[in-house]
């Protein structure tokens, strides 16, 4: 009880249907062309209309190609999606961020860029990662199909209320330590089911050091989790962050915002269903071996062996290493790479792209790797321009491609071919994930750096001094 | 409408895997369909699974063993429907033909799914779930009846039965073949009241 959740749930409730759920009041919804077309086909067969079009915010981004843009679609089933999108936005009356727009962008990382999502909102959108906005101090959370048309119909959604869970991280990250290491540490942790109805706020003193991009970061991987969402109580970071961007309140409304704001907090008596404390001397730079994202080691760490798995998880386990072409008990570090991709809705931001400059700088691509370098947004590949890392990475051998999910669910042409090994700072190793027969294993900005210019996994610390 | 959904008897299709994740159920590449054709999604059903690297079937997969076609009832290990909240793999469950997924734990944005296409995730104990894969294991025609008005389920091969969790507004849904969008829309001026109260507390 008096948790930030709560608060937030609690003063979205329009109703609580008896023996059921609650019907919840969203204040933002995200469309992308993927999972909103057969809801906007639902309205048309329904004969309704959207019931507040200017709380809805619409873009392209997983069938966008990654150069090009300026030209159509060659996929014509792709074209044909992203076109469905424009036309159900203009027909409903929605904004709509098209490609090539400037403010396009994987919708995760436009919508807290554009400071569309804010604290204290709750926010849904057809994809699991819409627990990226959390990150602003938000109830953010993916939900399908049939939800988006109750969200376009009615600007509510039926649901049950999640348990509270706070997961603390207490200490100091170590060097080349990320939020994306912390993140894949808590998946191997809880697994993949582990809060699996929760609701999940990251607290600590990791978490109140972390940038926003950071916070970003972890609160994207909360669904790998299982959790629904989670989320960082709103604090100078993220009003910093908020201030000036183009849809933030503005002059007295932000005054009057920001006060709001500073009330959403876990009140000290805060009661959660589930408290977890880790250490974050514990946390190495991590990769993921097999194909969920749980099954994760340190990177100096071996694969676990067979004997550690309980018997009902057995079979899984040697079906995940079979596909990975990996053994029980064996090291990853020296594994050669094929595919370095820095991108998607989970490490695709301005910082994700210093770091890997940073690391590259002086150094070049192996010859044998292709990398994928996706900015995600316009924004960030202007940020990118502006501030010469592209220059950089250009001499290190790398091209920065045009924005979109790219490489993390094979629904562009960027695909990993099957049997290829690829190092990816994406949310998700599952099988044929990147492409069919793609072998994927996880990891942050840093350590997709350190295998992109030594062609084998590495530990990237050893180029950080 | 939809259909109503009541009782049930079927053979089961084991799938005795843990964390299946909706990718596996139906691939990112198929979801490429702007309608809800729900015979394209299910002829994809676990496409990957399906079909060998050359295209042609495989044969060591439970959807192509013969034993089991025509059954409605998929049997599957825990985090059944983890990743995506694609609801495109509710579409390939419920194209394909099942009606029912029983596992001993659910990943919730796909349960919530499976239950907006009327198809009715079954819970139960580890325990049960084990139980049944044996039985299907040693008789592929083992029969399980899922009853939803009583919220039991029974495995025919040893008479062991559970009974099962569904909050009594969706389990109405499920019986009368209503939707939620029905509900949501029957009447406004909730939503407006909640609007207007709000507006003086968060401008």
């Amino acid at each position: 009880m008096n948790t930030l959740f709560d608060k937030i749930w609690d003063s979205h409730v329009v109703r609580k249907v008896e023996d059921g759920p609650t019907q919840l009041y969203i204040d933002r919804l995200y469309c992308h062309e993927v999972t909103s077309p057969q809801a906007f086909e639902g309205l048309r067969e329904r004969g309704l209309q959207c019931f507040r079009p200017q709380q809805i915010f619409c873009m392209p981004d997983h069938n966008t190609p990654t150069h090009d843009q300026d030209k159509p679609i060659a996929d014509p089933v792709s074209k044909a999606q992203v076109d469905a999108l424009a036309r159900n936005a203009a027909e409903f009356g929605l904004t709509h961020f098209g490609m090539m727009h400037p403010r396009n962008g994987i919708i995760h990382v436009v919508g807290p860029e554009l400071g569309l999502s804010l604290p204290g909102m709750t926010i849904v959108c057809g994809d699991s990662h819409t627990s990226t906005h959390g990150a602003m101090g938000a109830v953010a959370f993916g939900i399908g199909t049939s939800e988006v048309e109750m969200v376009l119909a009615s600007q509510c959604i039926l649901q049950s209320k999640p348990k509270s869970m706070r997961i603390r991280i207490e200490g100091t990250l170590g060097k080349g330590v990320t939020a994306k290491d912390v993140a894949l540490y808590l998946m191997a942790q809880l697994t993949t089911s582990g809060a699996t109805g929760y609701f999940v706020e990251y607290a600590g003193s990791v978490v109140r050091d972390m940038s926003m991009e950071g916070r970003l970061t972890l609160c994207n991987l909360s669904i790998e989790m299982g959790a629904r969402g989670g989320f960082v109580a709103p604090d100078e970071t993220t009003f910093a962050y908020l201030k000036g961007r183009d849809y933030a309140p503005k002059g007295e409304d932000w005054d009057k915002a920001v006060a709001y704001w500073h009330t959403l907090r876990s009140g000290d008596d805060a009661v959660f269903d589930r408290e977890l404390v880790f250490d974050a001397a514990d946390i190495e730079p991590r990769i993921t071996y097999g194909t969920n994202p749980g099954m994760g080691i340190g990177i100096s760490e071996a694969i676990p062996a067979v004997s550690t798995i309980p018997a009902a998880g057995q079979a899984s386990f040697l079906k995940s290493l079979d596909y990975m072409h990996f053994q029980p008990e064996e090291k990853l570090l020296g594994k050669p790479v094929d595919y370095v991709f820095l991108g998607a809705c989970t490490n695709g931001r301005i910082e994700d792209f210093r770091a890997f400059a940073s690391l590259v700088q002086g150094h070049h691509k192996a010859a044998d790797v292709t990398a994928w370098l996706v900015p995600g947004s316009w924004k960030v590949d202007g940020q990118i321009r502006a501030e010469g890392l592209d220059k950089i990475l250009a001499e290190a051998g790398f091209e920065v491609r045009q924005p979109g999910c790219s490489a993390c669910l094979a629904m562009n042409d960027d695909k990993i071919p099957a049997g290829c090994l690829a190092v990816s700072t994406s949310n998700r190793n599952f099988e044929g994930r990147q492409g069919p027969g793609s072998r994927t294993i996880l990891a942050s900005p840093y350590t997709a750096a350190a295998a992109a210019i030594t062609g084998v996994i590495t530990d990237p610390r050893q180029f950080l001094l | 409408m939809k259909q109503p959904f009541t009782t049930l008897t079927s053979t089961c299709i084991p799938l005795p895997l843990e964390n299946v994740d909706t990718d596996q159920i139906i691939p990112a590449r198929f979801m490429k369909s702007t309608t809800r054709d729900e015979k394209f999604f299910g002829d994809h059903l676990f496409f990957d699974w399906r079909h060998r690297a050359d295209g042609t079937d495989n044969p060591d997969f439970v959807l192509n063993d013969p034993a089991f076609q025509g059954s409605t009832i998929l049997v599957a290990g825990k985090n059944f429907g983890s990743g995506s909240s694609r609801e495109h793999a509710a579409w390939a469950i419920a194209g394909y033909g099942i009606r029912i997924v029983v596992s001993s734990f659910f990943a919730d944005i796909h349960k919530n799914n499976e239950l907006n296409n009327f198809v009715l995730p079954v819970v139960v104990s580890e325990t049960f779930l084990s139980e049944l894969f044996a039985s299907i294991k040693a008789d592929p025609t083992t029969l399980v009846t899922v009853d939803l008005p009583t919220q039991t389920i029974i495995n025919q091969a040893t008479g062991h039965s559970e009974t099962f969790e569904i909050n009594a507004y969706k389990k109405h849904c499920l019986l009368n073949g209503l939707d939620d969008i029905d509900f949501l829309t029957s009447d406004k001026s909730l939503i407006e009241a909640y609007e207007k109260e709000r507006l003086g507390v968060r401008g």
